[in-house]
């Protein structure tokens, strides 16, 4: 047996408990599962053994083991008796297909560098038990990641699982300090890269999103869980704006030197190949977005028309010419 | 030392390490510590544990390991041989995970993807109840097709040869690739392989390959070619690259957050700045494009040559425009182009 407090023998006894608990065809009252466990056997005292047995029933709970409580008729009067029924303990019968099983495990390696990677690790493994074997080489090579770095992705994630209210600070960029914001969890979802909450800011009254990365310190409950509903049809990814229409209303005729202008060409259509300039036909949405891109090609890059894009480029780079002296060279 | 592991983090496992062995008997520890992601001695640890668990304390009541000759065999295990129910975290992160590759058209199969997605969301059903979603998502702007093809050279280990485009440069540059792996992170797709241009592992965005084939060469990358750990982030910063120094005004402060900025602080001065930040870069292409593009919001301090570089650059332009007044351009394209917003 493992030094008792150690953690080895926790889990031991908690193994123990369990086995003893699915074995058992009837409800076994305290007293029998003191004598039927070892550690608990060596337990000093009945409180001790008490007090160990009360924080175990917890933690095997909160494990998602279903422990029951049930009456003893008969010899044991009033007490309560305990078991674990195996119809509610294991897992349903699953068949998944080696291919079917290959993409599950490239969804549990997906979060190997996460805050979830010891659950997607022992997900697949409960859903492999069976001894059906993955497609070995369906997928050499190929690492989906969903990393979590924001500390605050663990918090939220329980919270909105259990449906608790949260505070946490915010710090809103333009505004120097943090402020705590109250709110009611929908949803995590991803935008390029980074974990957003949504969710209803329960002091301005409105829904909100909220980035991950922009929390600053603990994220702490502020009431019961299941104190609110989540709306039907929900959609977190939406909400963060994941689909934004590409809106292209407008055409600009732009000269682009040879060699430059990459990312312009793609999604243009030649109107002239001149040796020093090529002519686009580029459309666009955005004037003041298009003015600033198109700004970055410095004189690699013209714009012919539009007139009003024209001076929207002409305003762009007149501001980088003067801030970046800070004389004014236009 | 092995750091103690908590007994709510490792009951977990032993229960679903049983179920996976009884299932597998005798197979090899090596090959099962490798199939179940754990280290030769973790497993070797785990299972001098279960040998000491069991529904009583006679010997016929213990669960009996025996790994003689490196093979395991487990017996007297049958009260936990099948796998606990998934907990809620345990299944969001295979559902999150699938529902994720779902959008990766060229990298997954979606019919298998839906069907294994079927199956689980059919088992977990009463698990996720009223709670929030999660939603991680894979696609970007890169193509199923451009996915499908370093998929396949990295299956067959062939070479491929792409026209790759740098925007912080500007360029677009031919090159051939030895293929070691695909992956995304951060919201992005990348192929990382062998780039015999530049002797070296380099990471290519996928939806920056705007051609791509697969040649007959073979595309096994030399031997101590090195995959980069990712785990912090697809940027490296250098100590060795040279200090960028820039001022943020109103609208800009994003800047900050965006680039992995080594230091943040209120400038001194007087002025709009209402940010100052410091970063590294060996390649300061990008410095000079954010800085013209931002008209102004974001002026570099230092080092002044390339604060030069700046304003030469959007001076050059301005001239440019002045000498191609509007009314000289085109008019007949222009108007064209003017018609065509009505659309």
């Amino acid at each position: 047996m493992s030094a008792p407090n150690s953690a080895a023998a926790k889990t031991e006894r908690l193994m123990n408990l369990v086995m003893t608990l699915l074995y058992t065809r009837r409800p076994l009252p305290k007293a029998r599962i003191r004598e039927i466990v070892e550690q608990y056997r060596l337990a000093p005292n009945t409180e001790a053994f008490e007090r160990m047995f009360e924080r175990d029933k917890d933690d095997l709970r909160e494990l998602g083991i279903p422990l029951v409580t049930e009456d003893i008729t008969a010899a044991w009067e009033d007490e309560p008796g305990y078991r674990i029924h195996e119809r509610d303990y294991a897992l349903p019968d699953l068949h998944f297909e080696p291919d079917e099983l290959a993409v599950l495990g490239l969804a549990a390696r997906a979060w190997s560098h996460a805050t979830l990677a010891a659950p997607a690790a022992t997900a697949l493994r409960k859903l492999r038990a069976g001894g059906v074997e993955p497609d070995g080489d369906a997928f050499i090579g190929v690492e989906p990641l969903v990393a979590t770095r924001e500390p605050a992705f663990a918090p939220l994630l329980d919270a909105l699982l259990s449906l608790t209210p949260v505070c946490f600070d915010y710090a809103r960029p333009g505004h120097d300090a943090p402020a705590p914001r109250r709110v009611h969890p929908w949803g995590l979802a991803t935008a390029s890269g980074r974990w957003y909450l949504t969710g209803h800011d329960l002091d301005r009254d409105a829904p909100r999103v909220f980035r991950l990365s922009r929390i600053a310190g603990p994220v702490r409950t502020v009431g019961p869980a299941g104190s609110y509903a989540v709306p039907p049809h929900h959609d977190p990814a939406a909400m963060v704006g994941r689909r934004r229409a590409v809106d292209t209303a407008y055409v600009a005729l732009v000269r682009v030197r040879p060699g430059t202008g990459h990312a312009l060409r793609s999604r243009s259509d030649i109107v002239d190949d001149a040796p020093d300039w090529t002519t686009l036909r580029l459309p666009y949405a955005d004037r003041s977005a298009t003015a600033s891109e198109l700004a970055s090609y410095a004189d690699d890059v013209l714009v012919d028309a539009p007139a009003d894009l024209r001076a929207a480029v002409v305003a762009v780079l007149t501001g980088a010419a003067d801030g970046a002296t800070g004389e004014g060279t236009a | 030392m092995i750091i103690a592991e908590s007994a709510s983090a490792r009951v977990p496992r032993l229960l679903s390490l049983v179920p996976w062995l009884v299932n597998r008997q005798g197979v090899d520890i090596e090959q099962a510590a490798r199939e179940l992601g754990v280290s030769v001695a973790q497993l070797q640890a785990d299972l001098d544990l279960l040998f000491m668990c069991g529904y009583g304390t006679m010997t016929d009541e213990l669960i009996d390991v025996s790994t003689e000759g490196g093979k395991i065999f487990i017996r007297n295990a049958e009260t936990i041989a099948r796998p606990l129910r998934l907990s809620r975290a345990e299944a969001l992160t295979l559902m999150v995970g699938l529902r994720a590759l779902a959008g990766a058209d060229g990298v997954t199969d979606a019919p298998v993807v839906e069907r294994a997605l079927a199956k689980l969301e059919a088992a977990a059903a009463s698990l996720m109840g009223e709670g929030g979603k999660v939603e991680a998502v894979l696609d970007d702007a890169s193509t199923a097709d451009t996915r499908a093809v370093v998929a396949d050279a990295l299956k067959a280990r062939r070479r491929l040869h792409l026209r790759y485009h740098v925007p912080a440069r500007d360029e677009s540059t031919e090159r051939d690739v030895d293929p070691m792996r695909l992956v995304a992170i951060e919201g992005h797709w990348y192929l990382e392989g062998w780039c015999h241009r530049a002797s070296d592992t380099r990471l290519f965005r996928l939806d920056r390959i705007t051609a791509i084939e697969i040649l007959d060469a073979d595309g096994t990358p030399p031997a101590d070619a090195r995959t980069r750990d990712l785990s912090a982030g697809t940027f490296v910063a250098s100590a060795d690259h040279p200090v960028i120094t820039l001022d943020l005004s109103a609208g800009w402060e994003w800047v900050a957050e965006y680039y992995p900025v080594e230091s943040v602080d209120m400038p001194h001065e007087d002025g709009p700045a209402t940010r100052r930040v410091t970063l590294r870069a060996g390649e300061t292409g990008w410095v000079r494009r954010l800085a013209l593009r931002s008209g102004g919001g974001v002026r570099v301090v230092a080092p002044p040559e390339l604060a030069q570089e700046v304003s030469t650059a959007a001076g050059r332009a301005l001239a440019a425009y002045r000498q191609t007044p509007t009314a000289l351009v085109g008019t007949g394209e222009g108007a064209a182009a003017n018609e065509e917003r009505a659309r």
